[in-house]
């Protein structure tokens, strides 16, 4: 019994570190047709930001929680008016240059802080279920994915900023002719995914630690998770989530963590050819 | 760009003059030694202090007179972590360098690249990594550690302080799944049992899942092999979940790559490993090492690691070879080799063991503490008694293969 409790924790913990890292490209997907490659890189900056943080003597939750997101958030705006917002409409030529930023970035923070592995040990200690034991972290990571999913419903169902992104999304030109500045919605709309990329970059760097290149370790996942969730930012992101991550851990806890992964893309391949405009192609179309 | 009849035939003949000039090799040119370690990319962590160690060794022999009255050149390439450049680099190295020796490889599976490579343009090959042994190759000098030296030192010491059962855990390569087998089998034959051995890709990060599969089945102890940077998570959140104050650890892989400095001492005091070459090793020859060591990179130099020893003794052989057989040529170096050469090194006494090709040499148990390794017990001249028993290069010196443990 115990034994399923733990298990069930872990496979919640996988939908929920599956959700964070993907929901910031989701947004910038989802909302601006983005494809952005330097993705893990934001992941990246996140970690290395609460990392240093932490290490000038900066609360570690506050490092993690507010420090990270606004630097990633900050990177991201200047990303967006520097390169990003020549580009808008141009899918191949966005993916190119993202790319080559996303190289750079990795050469930066390699010539910056050295290829070696960095981290901070996970605060909070364990948590004893029955006859098993777990990191209390894990728990925490599950309540910040829950934390800010229901903030980005709650952002882009009630508030003024929320409408106007959607709207601005939908129809640039007849929001801009009802008053609204496209460009000034673009650029915040970006370095809010970029925010919430570094905010998830910070939460799993004390469990994953730091390097140059751990993008490349999540990038794939989340495209598999945006993609596979089609359209809708949250109920796609949630919807492919679970599916990825509940079909990922059981593997993984089954046999070992290569057919976990292997599960999970074969679950993805399968799940395209059925539905290719993602699971909100089909089910949950009226979601956001 | 323009190119002209005359600016050609200029640039032609210059190029061809200058070939000309080069290929007779003088007596005091230099003699190439190349260097092919990673240097950046996820397996830096253990190339930068192998280099280092081999820079300090090659200067140490210049600034004796050279060997056989020429300077050393040490030519240095980085792999990046990355396979290909094994091969590129190995035979710029062996072509183009025309280099006396390659010391080089890390991982068991950039081994398995450049070996075949320097065996066909016949370059003298030194791997200087512990390893899973098992390699028999007239070519090629394997100066670290293996499985019989080690594994079958640490197994009884670990089963006695903390009991029969032992969960193994380890990288997804040719490394990983060998070793893992030496595991098991010193652990039967001294009573005890494996539950499961899990391999891991080296770009894995999430261990939840395993964690609580170890909890399930209850082991006395772990024994990781884990390899590289991002399998460093796995102390981490094994250490999260509250396991390191309940289940101990042995490790072969552990602190090679400095990983009791990057983690914290509460996420791996009290692991168990088991090395050749502990910076902290009392004796004079190592005390006036580490002391140089530090003159040239520096007193924070954080630790001299297995990898770095296994390096500097592998060159410190090889150039004894050298001024025995009074010559870089290939044969002649191996033949002095094959007669069993040996140095006072700094972690004891180091021999070549002619028919296999790997080395005598001491071995320790040591345990983390603090930041630092803390030698516990130590066992003089240990044989590579592993490789000894299917190689033997004197009787079959057209031998090459690298022999697998079965069970």
């Amino acid at each position: 019994m115990d034994l399923v409790a733990i298990l069930a924790i872990q496979v919640v913990y996988a939908i929920a570190s599956l959700a964070l890292i993907s929901v910031g490209l989701a947004i910038i997907f989802g909302m601006m047709r983005v494809i952005n490659l330097a993705h893990g890189e934001f992941l990246m900056l996140g970690g290395y930001a609460a990392i240093v943080a932490t290490s000038h003597g900066i609360n570690i939750w506050l490092s993690m929680l507010v420090v990270a997101p606004i630097v990633v958030g900050l990177i991201g705006v200047i990303v967006e008016r520097m390169i990003i917002r020549f580009l808008y409409g141009r899918m191949i030529d966005t993916m190119l240059a993202t790319w080559g930023l996303s190289l750079f970035l990795v050469g930066l923070t390699t010539a910056i802080f050295g290829n070696t592995t960095v981290g901070i040990s996970a605060p909070l200690g364990s948590l004893q279920i029955g006859a098993y034991r777990t990191s209390a972290y894990t728990l925490f990571v599950i309540a910040v994915a829950v934390v800010v999913l229901g903030a980005i419903f709650a952002a882009m169902r009630g508030t003024r900023f929320g409408l106007i992104a959607r709207g601005t999304m939908q129809n640039a030109n007849m929001a801009a002719a009802l008053g609204v500045n496209p460009p000034w919605v673009y650029a915040v709309t970006f370095g809010i995914g970029a925010a919430l990329s570094g905010l998830a970059g910070a939460v799993l760097a004390p469990v994953s630690g730091v390097f140059p290149t751990i993008g490349v370790a999540y990038v794939a996942k989340s495209f598999i998770t945006v993609i596979g969730g089609g359209a809708a930012i949250l109920s796609g992101t949630v919807s492919a989530s679970v599916l990825f991550g509940t079909i990922n851990q059981i593997a993984t806890f089954a046999t070992t963590p290569v057919f976990g992964e292997v599960a999970l893309l074969a679950a993805a391949i399968v799940l395209i050819r059925l539905l290719p405009q993602g699971i909100t192609g089909r089910f949950f179309r009226r979601g956001m | 760009m323009n190119i002209h009849r005359r600016t050609f035939l200029k640039s032609t003949l210059a190029a061809a003059a200058a070939g000309a000039f080069s290929s007779a090799a003088h007596a005091d040119d230099p003699i190439g030694v190349a260097s092919i370690h990673d240097l950046s990319g996820g397996l830096d962590i253990y190339g930068k202090p192998m280099v280092d160690a081999l820079t300090l060794a090659v200067e140490e022999a210049n600034g004796s007179g050279g060997l056989l009255g020429r300077q050393i050149k040490l030519i240095e390439y980085d792999t990046q972590s990355n396979m290909q450049l094994y091969t590129q680099f190995a035979q710029q190295a062996a072509l183009k360098d025309k280099v006396a020796v390659v010391h080089g490889g890390i991982t068991s599976a950039s081994r398995e690249v450049i070996r075949p490579v320097l065996d066909r343009f016949k370059t003298l090959y030194f791997y200087n990594t512990q390893y899973e042994g098992g390699v028999c190759d007239r070519n090629n000098f394997d100066t670290g550690v293996t499985p019989a030296q080690t594994v079958e030192k640490l197994v009884p010491y670990a089963m006695k302080k903390w009991g029969k059962k032992v969960y193994v855990v380890a990288a997804d390569y040719n490394y990983g799944q060998i070793t893992s087998q030496w595991v098991k089998k010193y652990v039967l034959e001294n009573g005890g049992e494996v539950p499961s051995i899990d391999f891991f890709p080296l770009d894995v990060t999430n261990f939840g899942p395993t964690i609580s599969k170890i909890q399930a089945a209850k082991p006395d102890f772990v024994w990781s092999a884990l390899v590289g940077g991002a399998h460093i998570s796995f102390y981490r959140q094994w250490a999260a979940a509250g396991m390191r104050s309940s289940i101990p650890m042995a490790s072969t892989t552990f602190a090679v790559g400095n990983e009791h400095i990057v983690l914290s001492p509460e996420e791996c005091n009290g692991m168990l490993i088991c090395y050749n070459y502990f910076q902290d090793l009392k004796n004079p020859v190592n005390e006036a090492f580490v002391g140089k060591f530090h003159t040239r990179f520096g007193a924070d130099y954080p630790n001299i690691t297995e990898l770095a020893m296994g390096t500097y003794q592998g060159f410190r052989l090889w150039a004894e070879a050298v001024k025995k057989a009074g010559s870089i040529d290939r044969m002649k170096v191996i033949e002095a080799l094959e007669s069993g050469i040996s140095i006072d090194a700094p972690s004891g006494k180091v021999t070549i063991d002619p028919p296999t090709h790997h080395c005598i040499l001491d071995v320790h148990i040591a345990e983390v503490s603090d930041k630092k390794l803390k030698v516990l017990e130590d066992f003089a001249q240990q044989k590579p008694a592993d490789t000894a028993a299917v190689c033997n290069l004197i009787k079959n010196p057209n031998d090459n293969q690298q022999y697998v443990i079965k069970i």
